[in-house]
């Protein structure tokens, strides 16, 4: 069975680029204003993004942009795959842990201990793939890896397994990382490379390539 | 190919290996128990290791001094199954997976030991620190997925064997019961001041509990056990509903489990190990999919009135406490239950009874809207 990655996205360094073409970029050094003014140019409207975390709206952001540039390829990837068949598999380095500091000095102060749960459900990385999940109603299989540093290997490895289990169709994958303002997310869309969309300009799912991409 | 479980080892405060946790909850002892529990001046039910379990673990381990709580225990479970099995982490073949949600998180709240570095709050780098102890020639994996990470780390193991890409893989499941994840679960008004009650209709929350545990996953059949039991399939899905709220029809928990169970419809499943967290929207959540799946008959229980909900190291501890029972042929109570609390129908059991245990199904769900499944056969 062939794989192929029909899309990819990254975000760095205040900037957003779609398969390698700079779409948006800003002049903030802030990454909450950058991550608003993305929001707002991407035309989201969807008010639950200003409750995310970081990590949340980073990861957010760069599947939106997947999927809302040009709203055509999005519609169509999520017409042609079930959305019980679609994957969400993400890895990071730093898991929660920007939010988790953010968590802590809520209670670290007995006086000032206002620990709050709106803050608390999102000290888990994964909670940005169910927030990806809710905007699209996708309900496949997930996973969050946590490793040192991007790990092609294993992301290929492992979706290809989850391909050959035949609940798998498609697949949202990448890395997503955010970390004291310190912020990188590429996220890549795969799928079988069938007939009808083995012609277009797409390219194989391999472990060189994604080191490329990532790069 | 069969891939299958092999040794195994929980490290909790009920027991210092899985017979003696075995044994603990076969003779109804709870880990639970109300204590006072850090700067949060209020009484808590959870199941703690107490210092002096701490200083027999920090005894067994070499430089025990530059490891952190979490590390030790871990260190510690790890090398009973690395003993017992003769598998190295220096093997190309073998992998570690290490399983946690929080991982060092006591570190946010305790004065850092000397030649500690705060770099080990990175799961990574905790995990990579275990990983060198055993001279591990692969990078540790760590799998960080709220409180399907035990399961959903045993399923991965198994497609990372089936894929080829390792034959042998060590889970090791572990969590701590910190200030953050007690503050965090209360202000969620998720926590029970008594021990915790799943499926029951007094249930009014979750306890908090700690463990390690650690799981050989093999296809070598030189490592078969007498507790052995195949994995023959496993599964995970999303809600796609709310972040920190289960699906009220349990869509995710379905799928999980229809995903699991296609294919094998000639399995009769003799047992159900339910993750069955005492709050009273997961376990309403859990009986409805069990209903909808048509498994209401079937025997099923929680081992969260025992341990506490153990975050990350749950689906092992779990997996592990199952198996061994299916070994002795005898179903464990479900610590907590009296009378059913919940819309779906399903057996919870009430009393321990022996029966002949040739499968289970074990689930998970957790915040994210995730949920896991997973079908062991002997």
């Amino acid at each position: 069975m062939e794989l192929i990655i029909t899309s990819y996205c990254k975000i760095k360094r205040n900037t957003i680029y779609l398969e390698g073409n700079k779409i948006i970029s800003s002049n903030s050094e802030n990454p909450s204003y950058f991550f608003a003014e993305a929001y707002k140019t991407l035309e989201l409207n969807y008010p639950k993004f200003h409750k995310m975390d970081m990590l949340s709206k980073l990861g957010f952001l760069a599947t939106e942009t997947l999927l809302s540039i040009p709203k055509a390829f999005g519609t169509e990837f999520l017409l042609r795959n079930n959305l019980n068949q679609i994957s969400i598999i993400l890895s990071n380095h730093s898991s929660s842990l920007d939010t988790d500091r953010i968590y802590q000095k809520s209670i670290s102060n007995k006086d000032q201990y206002l620990p709050s749960p709106a803050t608390f459900v999102y000290t888990l990385p994964n909670i940005v793939i169910g927030e990806i999940a809710i905007k699209h109603k996708i309900t496949g299989e997930n996973a969050f890896f946590v490793s040192e540093k991007f790990d092609a290997e294993l992301l290929v490895n492992y979706t290809q397994e989850l391909f050959k289990e035949a609940n798998t169709n498609a697949a949202i994958c990448g890395w997503v990382d955010y970390d004291d303002a310190n912020y990188e997310a590429f996220i890549y869309l795969v799928e079988k490379a069938t007939d009808s969309i083995k012609n277009a300009n797409f390219k194989a799912l391999n472990q060189t390539l994604l080191n490329q991409l990532f790069l | 190919m069969e891939i299958f479980t092999s040794y195994h080892h929980i490290i909790s405060p009920l027991g210092f290996n899985s017979e003696e946790n075995y044994s603990a909850v076969l003779a109804n002892k709870l880990g639970v128990k109300k204590i006072n529990f850090g700067k949060l001046n209020n009484l808590f039910c959870l199941s703690v290791f107490s210092e002096e379990n701490l200083n027999t673990v920090s005894q067994e381990i070499n430089n025990s001094h530059l490891f952190t709580k979490l590390e030790k225990l871990s260190i510690f479970s790890i090398q009973q199954v690395l003993n017992k099995s003769a598998v190295s982490l220096t093997d190309k073949k073998t992998l570690l997976i290490y399983s946690t949600t929080k991982g060092n998180i006591d570190l946010f709240e305790n004065q850092l030991p000397n030649l500690i570095s705060k770099k080990r709050m990175y799961l990574s780098t905790m995990a990579n620190e275990i990983g060198n102890y055993f001279g591990a020639v692969n990078k540790p994996l760590v799998v960080s997925n709220a409180c399907i990470s035990g399961l959903l780390s045993i399923i991965i193991a198994k497609r990372f064997i089936s894929s080829g890409q390792f034959d042998n893989v060590i889970v090791c499941g572990g969590d701590l019961v910190s200030e953050f994840t007690v503050s965090g679960f209360k202000s969620f008004n998720a926590l029970s001041v008594n021990p915790c009650k799943p499926f029951d209709a007094k249930r009014d929350g979750i306890n908090l509990g700690e463990a390690v545990a650690t799981i050989l996953i093999t296809k070598n059949k030189n490592l078969k056990t007498n507790s052995s039991m195949n994995i023959v399939n496993g599964a995970s899905a999303n809600d796609a509903n709310h972040i920190s709220g289960p699906s009220r029809n349990a869509d995710g928990l379905v799928q999980a489990i229809q995903n699991t169970l296609k294919n094998n419809s000639e399995i009769k499943i003799d047992f159900i190990n339910a993750h069955g967290t005492a709050t009273p929207y997961n376990d309403e959540m859990e009986s409805v999919a069990f209903e909808r799946a048509a498994l209401s008959e079937i025997p099923a229980n929680s081992f969260k009135g025992y341990y506490g909900h153990t975050l990350g190291a749950a689906g092992v501890l779990e997996t592990i406490l199952s198996i061994e029972a299916a070994r002795h042929g005898q179903i464990i109570k479900s610590a907590g239950f009296e009378t059913s609390g919940v819309s779906g129908k399903m057996n919870v059991v009430k009393e321990y009874k022996t029966q002949t245990i040739n499968s289970i199904l074990k689930t998970a769900s957790g915040f994210g809207g995730c949920n896991a499944a997973a079908l062991f056969v002997r």
